[in-house]
């Protein structure tokens, strides 16, 4: 009977899934189609603007008449923030719609996933958003490419800053995940460097999105730091930034914190947005420069909101993804790699370009303080850091990438 | 000194806000045995409808009235949901209502997206408790006292309503024996309806309270609920006091833990539980279940091996699923083969739970420790695929062998609890060890060889796995061994006085559903070429019970079934549209409505019965009727 429902069932699954396979065959030629995979379902406060930010570059590629005459289909699938979701999706995309290349993916766990899928099926993958350093480096692949500055980047960046700091006795908070424990370790490591005179006091690492605020924040006060360093963000961030605010661990400390300036995690703080944070973010409301304010343009008039970070991750993912494939001619995966190489583009950001030595975008980040502005967190002292700036030598990039 | 006792005060307010949520689900569970899983999506609805209200109405009566009213709101949406949907289904196996709470709680996530949007929500600071009292030098909020303050009143109020009122009274007969208080005519429906509507209140609240401290958003349920279910555990359920030690206790270890090592919270609440159940297998407070009355499964067709003729049908549909390769592209040859693989996974499960009545919560750790044994003895030893999937399931075996062990020792919810404790700390060594395992990155490039890499032979080799473990655990079901562990599970004493040894018999079986979790671990391994912890998180585990109980529990393999649809209905949704969430619980709900036995279990149960009150059916609709056992 075992085997009476596996074939009543898979007979089930083959009629409603041929339905979608043959509506893809009967696709005319004239279009070129890329493949998106996001944790929409999971994560949906960046995905949502990451969505419009890429519905946007569509609409601007197709306007102005698509890839090499041809109009660009772009296929989303949500992977529910799992990775073997989001490979199921990788695999429908590539096997039944038939996509040129893949693109997307926000967590670094199924950045790699699908970076490994690529690389055994010979697909090109252009990852979007996920920060773990092994994507281009130790665990990096010739169909990988990546467009987000990397966690060794905005690390680079925060470092710069907080070396001048007189501060000498340091505390972590971190998320208990790659991200946190890799971002701490690049920080601890290049802030070192820099500062020998440097001692570590306290970490506490919460686990991801169930941080007890209080006694962490009272844990780390008692070690009595001169600053910290946070990676928490999203609704940790905002227990954090309470539980400290009210017992007052924040003050005559300095704080240096990823990613808080992302409009993203800094706006739900509202009038509790700590004052005097150095954070990487983005600050669409003082960036004045002509690529900036023509996206801006663009996107404010398409869906009267402002942009999150996100929304430029997914622009110009796609954007990117447009001009490898029009310089390419070809879906061919091996002439996508050789077009994608040491590609040059436009973006919101200035220019970019795509290395060749291990497939990491010049994409920079902003850093910044943030300020109270009417009630809401702002970015002010801003500086846009070029992501070719904050990377470390192509000998040092030989050795942590294993050669193709 | 100051700093220790502030920690403690620290300690004591999160315990506050933990045993809120907690009490309640304590006392739904008590009296109702309705493992509510959506109690976390009414906590995090109380916090929703609390941040729209304390939004609109200003002041502080604006700020507590709106915490309240959300709270009764909330608590309106819980009676509609008892009277609705679980009066329906009281009468169905253990654990289903659980299937319906799933539903809801899926339901629940996209809807408040749908609803208050995407962002995370930062509702107001209460009125009058917004800053911090000063403690030689440390800072204390104030409305961490005001929470340490309300945990020990709701406590006593909670005690007074069970102990001084007739309705208490009656909760309290009820927890101790459902079926004596019915006996002497309570309406127990009213009283089961007033008790989810006090948990419910609970929850919300606790959630409202969450408002000043917390942003409000769509993954606050799934951060609740896990932790509230140990917390109960740990005190022993329906134990009200024991909920509030217990939430002291491991708010305090979490409080102090991390002065020590500051990566214990990951996994704390699973120690503290695996720990107290093993010293204490009833919780801290709790007492030792009666025996139970019934037995846990219905006899209403007694199980028995396929005929001949069934067994040909087998073959035939097997046949007809081995050709799908003539058919189908590599999609849906993939697709095939990950469903395979969850009917191994789904069929080991029910092997545990039908047979052995033993439900587990945390057997996706045999899955992943199959997974990571391919994925390790590929990787560092560099073994061939043959002999990775062969050795690949012994990690699985151990890992069951040790845990099992352990738990079968207790019954029930416990043993529930204590797999789920085993399978959290499992996957906490998966999350943490990052030198051997890669962490949460996982381990890359674990892909199939040559001869079993075109999608068409992986499934092939899947479905063929499948249909030999199906065959086998059937086999198991009705030799010796099989009757000796469903007698342990009909009934302990009887099965003991005739000299069946329930607990190695339990054991051996728990080990048996561990290996060839640990073969569908394997197989999945090679189908996705990577492993990660999210091969043993909670997810999976609920995945696995879902698919057992769509199938029907008390058939003999109606999992399979439940695999193929739930994972099937997944993945199509998951691709089709932005809302599977939504889809899929409700879907889950129809289901739970009108197959309140499962699908085969239902299905089952109506062919039997028309076949007995007419003769005239044919003999070849019996035989199709049998074989859905």
């Amino acid at each position: 009977m075992r085997g009476y429902f596996v074939g009543a069932g898979l007979a089930i699954a083959v009629a409603t899934m041929a339905t979608s396979a043959m509506t893809t065959q009967a696709l005319a030629q004239s279009e070129i189609k890329i493949g998106e995979i996001n944790s929409y379902s999971l994560l949906p406060a960046f995905t949502e603007p990451y969505r419009k930010g890429w519905q946007l570059a569509v609409e601007e590629i197709n306007a102005a008449g698509g890839i090499n005459g041809k109009k660009l289909v772009v296929v989303s699938k949500d992977d529910g923030g799992k990775p073997a979701d989001a490979q199921t999706a990788a695999n429908e995309l590539v096997s039944s719609e038939n996509v040129a290349m893949l693109t997307g993916t926000f967590l670094s766990n199924i950045g790699l996933a699908v970076s490994d899928f690529a690389n055994q099926k010979k697909v090109f993958f252009l990852a979007a958003e996920p920060l773990t350093d092994a994507i281009t480096w130790s665990k990096g692949n010739r169909y990988t490419f990546r467009l987000r500055p990397s966690n060794y980047m905005q690390a680079a960046m925060l470092v710069e800053e907080a070396a001048k700091l007189p501060a000498k006795r340091w505390a972590t908070i971190a998320p208990n995940y790659e991200y946190g424990q890799s971002a701490v370790a690049v920080f601890k490591k290049l802030m070192s460097e820099k500062r020998p005179d440097i001692q570590w006091v306290d970490e506490q690492w919460p686990p991801q999105g169930k941080i007890d605020a209080g006694p962490v924040v009272q844990a780390v006060a008692a070690a009595n730091p001169e600053a910290i360093l946070n990676v928490t963000f999203g609704a940790d961030l905002v227990k954090l930034v309470r539980e400290g605010n009210t017992r007052g661990v924040f003050k005559g400390r300095t704080v240096v914190s990823f990613l808080t300036g992302e409009p993203e995690y800094l706006d739900p703080l509202k009038d509790e947005t700590p004052e005097g944070w150095i954070v990487t973010g983005y600050p669409w409301y003082s960036i004045k420069t002509p690529e900036h304010d023509a996206f801006l343009k663009a996107y404010q008039a398409k869906y009267n909101d402002y942009p999150r970070l996100g929304s430029i991750v997914g622009y110009q993912t796609i954007k990117a993804a447009a001009a490898i494939l029009a310089k390419a001619g070809s879906s061919d995966p091996e002439k996508l790699i050789a077009a994608a190489e040491g590609i040059s583009m436009p973006s919101p950001f200035g220019e970019i370009t795509f290395r060749k030595i291990d497939h990491q975008s010049t994409l920079g980040a902003f850093t910044g303080k943030t300020a109270l502005k009417d009630g809401k967190g702002i970015m002010v002292d801003t500086a846009y850091r070029k992501g070719s700036d904050y990377l470390p030598s192509d000998a040092e990039i030989e050795k942590l990438r294993p050669k193709d | 000194m100051a700093f220790y006792i502030v920690q403690f005060l620290t300690g004591l307010a999160s315990a506050a806000s933990l045993f809120l949520v907690a009490s309640g689900l304590s006392i739904i569970f008590g009296v109702t045995r309705i493992v509510n899983f959506a109690h976390g999506a009414f906590y995090m609805l109380g916090a929703y409808v609390a941040f729209t209200l304390t939004e609109r109405f200003s002041g502080a009566f604006g700020f507590w009235g709106g915490i309240v009213v959300a709270a009764l709101i909330v608590a309106v949406i819980g009676v509609l949901v008892e009277m609705v949907l679980l009066r329906r289904i009281y009468h169905s196996p253990e654990l289903f209502q659980l299937l319906a709470t799933f539903g809801l709680t899926l339901m629940v996530e996209d809807l408040v997206v749908l609803i208050w949007g995407p962002d995370d929500l930062v509702g107001r600071r209460a009125p009058g408790f917004k800053g911090a009292i000063d403690f030689f030098g440390q800072n204390i909020p104030s409305y961490d006292l005001f929470l340490i303050v309300l945990g020990p009143v709701v406590l006593g109020v909670l005690w007074l309503l069970f102990q001084r009122t007739r309705w208490g009274v009656l909760v309290r007969a009820a927890t101790q024996d459902r079926d004596m208080v019915a006996a002497l005519g309570v309406n127990q429906k009213w009283l089961f309806t007033s008790v989810f509507a006090l948990g419910v209140f609970l929850a919300a609240l606790g959630g409202a309270l969450q408002i000043p401290r917390d942003a409000v958003n769509h993954a606050m349920d799934l951060r609740v609920i896990v932790e509230v279910f140990v917390v109960v555990v740990i005190g022993g359920l329906g134990s009200i006091i024991g909920a509030f030690v217990a939430a002291v206790l491991v708010s305090e270890l979490n409080a102090f833990g991390i002065l020590i090592f500051p990566k214990i919270s990951i996994i704390l609440v699973f120690l503290v539980m695996a720990v107290v159940l093993i010293v204490r297998p009833w919780g801290l407070f709790g007492k030792p279940e009666a025996p139970a009355r019934r037995t846990p499964g219905l006899t209403v067709n007694p199980w028995r091996p396929l005929t001949t003729n069934e067994r040909l049908a087998a073959l035939a549909a097997l046949v007809v699923a081995a050709a799908l390769p003539l058919v189908a592209g590599n999609y849906l040859l993939t697709v095939g083969s990950e469903i395979a693989i969850f009917v191994i996974f789904a069929v080991s499960l029910h092997f545990l739970m039908s047979v052995g009545g033993l439900a587990s919560f945390g057997h996706a750790a045999y899955f992943g420790l199959g997974a990571y044994g391919v994925a390790l003895l590929a990787k560092m030893a560099g073994l061939p695929m043959i002999a990775c999937l062969l050795l690949g399931p012994l990690l699985g075996l151990m890992g069951a062998a040790v845990f099992g062990f352990f738990a079968v020792q207790l019954s029930g919810v416990y043993f529930a609890m204590l797999t789920l404790a085993f399978a959290q700390i499992v996957w906490s060594i998966a999350f943490q060890w990052v030198s051997v395992t890669g962490g949460d990155n996982g381990i890359l490039g674990v892909w199939p060889e040559k001869w079993a890499a075109s999608p068409s032979h992986f499934y092939w080799l899947s479905l063929g796995i499948a249909a030999l473990a199906v065959v086998i655990l059937r086999i198991i079901v009705f030799s010796p061994f099989g009757f000796a562990l469903r007698a342990t599970r009909d009934s302990p004493l009887r099965s003991e006085a005739v000299g069946i040894d329930g607990k190695r018999i339990q054991w051996t079986a728990f080990v048996i559903a561990g290996t060839v979790a640990g073969l569908a671990g394997a197989l999945f391994a090679y189908l996705k070429g990577s492993v990660f912890p999210d091969n043993m998180g909670i997810s999976l585990s609920v995945d696995a019970l879902v698919m057992v109980l769509l199938g029907g529990v008390e058939t003999v393999s109606g999992a399979v079934v439940g695999a193929i649809v739930y994972k099937a209905l997944n993945i199509w949704l998951v691709s089709q549209t932005d809302w599977s969430k939504l889809v899929l619980g409700a879907f889950v709900v129809l289901i739970v409505v009108a197959f309140p036995k499962g699908i085969v279990g239902t299905l089952e149960a109506l062919l039997y019965r028309r076949r007995k009150s007419s003769s005239s059916v044919s003999p070849l609709l019996t035989s199709r009727v049998e074989s859905a056992e």
